[in-house]
């Protein structure tokens, strides 16, 4: 715990964009990503919307953490009250952003109701719990996991539009050439991992 | 469609949630290095699927429609809780091994596929098989995933020393790439034998 105190927000948060990515190091949100960057329009937007709903969830799930459930001893239901939390987080978002502009509803709206199943979305603010991040860490680890989703499913599907046109071996087509393509994409960004590393 | 049999078959082979759908993996790839973990982690998320497809099916004509998806999640949340507590009194140190990823098993997508593909439409028992034989199809690929990444990565299977002590580990296996890697493989052999199959037919 003592340790990850003294992480300095600046280098969290670019460990969190690249050498601890949380899709191509912790596997979280691979669902959509595969599924989703078949487009790249689509891709911008979920990536976008992905990155606003972590960095509040993030915060808001540090907040219930250490002024509910830990002084209630509650730790346990932990799971349940995350969960929920993103939901509500996520539902009050498209009400605002529905509110606010039309045009970003229109773009965000649809990707956010597929965000409350995102594991990465949980997954950080499981991480965040177990390191014992301060709030400014808490916020910056999220806002940096967010960024780094958003720019790996940029890059995979840039690179998919290519794939999809080349001739692949039947059996390697679709899924399986994507999940080789990850692999690639992963080794790349882990390959930063002697700067950077928080974990 | 409905037999037990068709079932284990269809969920374990040509359906597999894995290779065939590339759904779930989120949150079990990452234990993949290990053999030991990744069979406490499947059996998790086994145990969860069929006891959560029971009780969704069980619970289906007094759920809205509405608000299922929530309902969905807080029936998941609570196997899960279960599964995490039993780690915590009776294997502390494989809690703190699978660390947060018990908790994803919340946001795997076979466990609310499985509830909403099968368990809204058929009664409880049948549902519980469906969602065990999906566990267990879960089951097969990503404990060949992990016999790979040990075997070469550290020179054991569930622990025990297996390769000579000259063999020089593979470091590539004991970083995340190689489980996109071996899955990209799986995926890859496992469709090329299911086109001969549909072609011989």
């Amino acid at each position: 715990m003592n340790a990850t105190q003294l992480i300095n927000p600046f280098s969290l948060f670019f460990a969190s964009i690249i050498t601890s990515n949380i899709l191509l190091a912790n596997f979280l949100g691979m669902c959509s990503f595969i599924s989703i960057s078949k487009d790249m329009k689509s891709s911008n937007g979920l990536g976008l919307a992905v990155t606003v709903v972590l960095t509040v969830t993030t915060g808001i799930n540090w907040a219930i953490l250490n002024y509910v459930l830990i002084p209630l001893n509650l730790e346990y239901l932990r799971f349940i009250v995350f969960i929920i939390s993103i939901a509500a987080a996520v539902q009050m978002l498209e009400m605002i952003i529905d509110r606010v502009s039309q045009a970003l509803y229109l773009s965000l709206g649809i990707f956010l109701p597929l965000i409350t199943v995102n594991c990465a979305i949980l997954g950080v603010s499981l991480f965040m719990e177990i390191r014992g991040y301060t709030f400014v860490q808490s916020l910056v680890y999220g806002l940096g996991s967010g960024l780094g989703w958003w720019l790996a499913i940029m890059l995979l599907s840039a690179i998919r539009k290519k794939t999809d046109k080349s001739k692949i071996a039947p059996g390697l087509q679709g899924p399986g050439i994507t999940v080789i393509t990850i692999g690639f994409m992963a080794m790349a960004f882990i390959g930063f991992s002697g700067m950077l590393a928080v974990q | 469609m409905s037999s037990p049999s068709a079932i284990l078959k269809e969920n374990i082979w040509t359906s597999n949630p894995i290779f065939m759908q590339v759904l779930g993996i989120c949150s079990a790839l990452a234990v993949t290095n290990l053999l030991a973990n990744t069979m406490i982690m499947t059996l998790g998320v086994t145990f969860v699927t069929a006891l959560s497809s029971f009780t969704v099916s069980l619970m289906k004509s007094l759920i809205p429609r509405k608000v299922r998806m929530i309902v969905q999640t807080l029936i998941i949340a609570f196997y899960v809780i279960i599964v995490d507590i039993l780690l915590r009194a009776y294997l502390p140190d494989m809690s703190r091994a699978l660390g947060p990823y018990v908790g994803l098993i919340i946001t795997n997508c076979i466990i609310m596929g499985r509830a909403e593909a099968f368990a809204q439409s058929n009664p409880p028992l049948i549902s519980a098989w469906d969602g065990a034989t999906s566990g267990f199809g879960y089951m097969a690929v990503l404990l060949a995933i992990a016999f790979v990444r040990e075997l070469l990565g550290f020179g054991t299977v569930f622990g025990f020393q297996v390769l000579p002590g000259s063999f020089e580990p593979w470091i590539i296996m004991v970083t995340p790439p190689s489980a996109f890697f071996l899955l990209g493989i799986i995926i890859w052999a496992g469709k090329t034998v299911m086109n001969r199959e549909g072609a011989a037919a």
